[in-house]
């Protein structure tokens, strides 16, 4: 490299890592300001232009303690939780979408959908009991399917599936949100972690499936092929072969869908209000009616980048080389 | 071993339908966050809901929300208010038009020995999204022109075709940089990365304080342009590039991430070769190194697309949609039409993005992503 193009190389990265880490300076200084020198015009360094408080954090921790507490200890659990669960679920499924050929037939996915219309029309219009018509409904596919199997020609093969569970992604939670909250709120699991936990892993599930599916195309079959003429099952070969050597891939899934479920904020919204608060409401919650409270919110913002950060400098190397794996195929 | 241990009776039950059992949890999670809400939601999208004492009552309107929001008294927040287009935008619709039917009558000339079903299926996909794309051509165009206001769906297209590509450009530059042989190539990767661990509420309380002309960072510098009175969220255009430029910063990470992951597993020898080719770093770049990574930047450009369709927070909390509704996003459009009690058109609302999103994804795949990915 020229030392002009050098130049020009660094100016550019700093200039980048300049933008990337003002913002959050910037909210980290505000966690030790008072209210007077938001308000009165910009103070830059500590020390310098004005003398740090730590008012903002006794706030936090003093005066609401378990009301930071709580929604902080809700977050760890549900994103946790839901990324285990998504993480277990969704590789499983992946791993099974690049070994095994699936065949849906067209007919059984017409028939399931030709039900499924018929249970609306008959609960929504006719009033009938929604378990009775589901009951039928799921009584009759049987059936039917038991009938007609061999039937059916033509067949969905591994994408079309892949697509279907990408395309879950795509309808706004805006929409999606209020039919969920009267889910949880006919099983009584509103403002539980259970729901936020189910919720989550759900709604993370699609880009699981898709992130891991390219990290297990990249194992060569050969390796699985001894393993099973030495006897080994599928679930053992998955346990003791497959996921060990994509822990490079589930490293950086795991990083990708918690920080996703750390953050979330608006399903967060319909489906808890006290018990199960996390995080995110509690950082828009500090918009009092006075204006937003900058001090208190910039606390909290700390708090909740904190251990990501930590986190991601701990799985730097996984990711690194994670997404590199992955990112081969695409 | 214990391989050679005789399987339980459960164990072998569980090997004989391995392949069931592990797809199954997926599907059926999926199934479960998916049948309900989808028929609760187009049921409400269909009615209008009225407070009752006691509850609710749903009336059946069929497709009246639709109608209000396309054709009726919405009509100017979702899509706009349109103006006639000027002989600039008309040409330019026109061309728009003309490569598009180019494009289709090519698609049947090649495909005319095929199977006839497949031949229908393709070319109503294509029909589709050439309508779609053209009409919404025309909306943007129209909106814009003098005289013309946008609605929430030309602003969604403006934060996704912008943003993404905005993001999508700076990601790759960065990429390139950080990929060549520099010192502190891992510091550089956690720094960039760091934006996209702050939720999203947050970076949109962030970005309102800094974009404060009065106090925020940057007043001296407001102040020296004699801005410290420009009041950003007061102008549509202005409000809207801060809510780009907040997504921008939280979203670049991401592409520059996948990217670079992209970029290093490519083989060196290879842009090594071109180089004793004397190539130049242009040349080097467009044949060698982006037929390598683009079907990684076709991943990344897509997820991104079905992520931006879905902008809320930023525009809620850094304009609350203002001025008037010009930063209003579809989900943000969708939230407030269910903040003042109007389910069925925050449903219709959802169901309209919903179908321009696949539209638009379906597509990308198809037309760019398959032909970046090669044969």
């Amino acid at each position: 490299m020229s030392p002009l193009g050098a130049f020009f190389t660094y100016a550019a990265l700093g200039v980048w890592a300049f933008v990337c880490l003002f913002p959050l300076y910037w909210i980290f200084v505000t966690s030790f300001k008072l209210p007077i020198h938001v308000n009165d015009g910009p103070v830059y360094v500590p020390f310098v232009d004005f003398t740090p408080s730590l008012h903002a954090w006794e706030y936090i921790f003093v005066d609401l303690r378990n009301d930071t507490l709580r929604p902080y200890l809700n977050s760890v659990v549900v994103a946790l939780a839901s990324t285990c669960l998504s993480l277990l679920v969704g590789s499983l499924a992946a791993y099974a979408l690049t070994r095994v050929t699936y065949r849906v037939s067209l007919g059984a996915v017409g028939l399931f959908l030709a039900l499924l219309a018929a249970t609306v029309v008959a609960v929504v219009l006719a009033g009938v009991p929604w378990w009775l018509a589901a009951a039928v409904a799921i009584a009759l596919l049987v059936l039917l399917l038991r009938a007609l199997a061999g039937r059916f020609r033509r067949h969905l093969g591994n994408d079309d599936i892949l697509f279907w569970m990408i395309s879950n992604r795509i309808l706004p939670p805006v929409v999606a949100v209020l039919p969920i909250y009267m889910m949880f709120q006919k099983v009584g699991l509103l403002d539980t972690h259970l729901a936020l936990i189910l919720t989550y892993a759900a709604v993370n599930l699609p880009i699981v499936v898709w992130l891991m599916r390219d990290f297990f195309a990249t194992i060569p079959y050969e390796i699985e092929e001894s393993a099973q003429i030495d006897g080994a099952g599928r679930f053992r070969i998955v346990a003791t072969i497959i996921l060990p050597l994509a822990r490079a891939g589930l490293a950086a899934t795991f990083l990708l869908v918690l920080i996703l479920a750390w953050n979330e904020y608006l399903l967060a919204l319909f489906l808890s209000t006290a018990d199960a608060q996390t995080m995110p409401l509690l950082v828009a919650g500090q918009n009092a009616t006075r204006g937003p409270q900058w001090w208190y919110m910039s606390v909290l913002i700390v708090l909740m980048v904190a251990p990501v950060v930590a986190l991601a400098i701990a799985l730097q190397r996984y990711i690194a080389k994670g997404f590199l794996v992955g990112a081969v195929k695409g | 071993m214990s391989s050679h241990r005789e399987p339980s009776a459960l164990g072998r039950f569980l090997e004989r339908h391995a392949d069931q059992i592990l797809i199954w949890p997926a599907v059926l999670l999926l199934l479960a966050f998916s049948i309900f809400p989808t028929i609760a939601s187009a049921t409400l999208a269909l009615s209008r809901l009225d407070l009752a004492p006691g509850g609710f009552t749903l009336t059946f309107v069929g497709l009246r929300n639709f109608q209000r929001l396309l054709f009726g008294s919405q009509q100017d927040h979702l899509l706009g208010t349109m103006a006639p287009l000027g002989p600039l935008a008309t040409g330019l619709w026109l061309a728009a038009a003309g490569l598009v039917l180019v494009g289709i009558a090519r698609y049947v000339v090649r495909n005319l020995g095929r199977e006839p079903l497949a031949l229908v299926v393709g070319l109503f996909g294509r029909v589709l999204a050439a309508l779609l794309f053209l009409a919404l051509l025309a909306l943007v165009l129209s909106t814009n022109a003098p005289g013309g206001f946008p609605g929430s769906l030309v602003t969604t297209l403006v934060y996704v075709l912008g943003g993404v590509s905005i993001q999508f450009l700076l990601g790759l530059g960065l990429a390139l940089l950080v990929a060549r042989p520099i010192k502190g190539r891992r510091f550089f990767r956690v720094v960039f990365f760091l934006p996209l661990m702050v939720t999203p509420v947050g970076i949109a309380y962030g970005f309102r304080m800094l974009a404060d002309t009065g106090k925020g960072p940057l007043a001296p510098i407001w102040q020296a342009f004699g801005l410290e009175e420009f009041a950003w969220a007061a102008d549509p255009w202005a409000a809207r590039i801060v809510v780009m430029i907040g997504d921008t910063w939280q979203w670049t990470p991401f592409m520059f991430l996948v990217l670079l992951a992209a970029l290093e597993t490519q083989p060196k020898d290879q842009v090594e070769a071109a180089w004793l080719d004397g190539a130049g770093p242009w040349q080097v770049f467009r044949f060698v190194t982006w037929p390598a990574i683009a079907p990684v930047a076709a991943t990344v450009v897509l997820i991104r697309l079905i992520e931006a369709f879905k902008i809320i927070d930023l525009p809620n909390v850094l304009t609350n949609g203002g001025p008037g509704f010009a930063t209003e996003s579809l989900t943000l459009h969708a939230f407030i039409a269910w903040r003042t009690q109007d389910l069925g058109g925050s449903a219709a609302v959802g169901y309209i993005l919903l179908f321009v999103a696949v539209v638009t994804c379906t597509s990308f795949v198809n037309f760019l992503a398959k032909r970046a990915r090669g044969p």
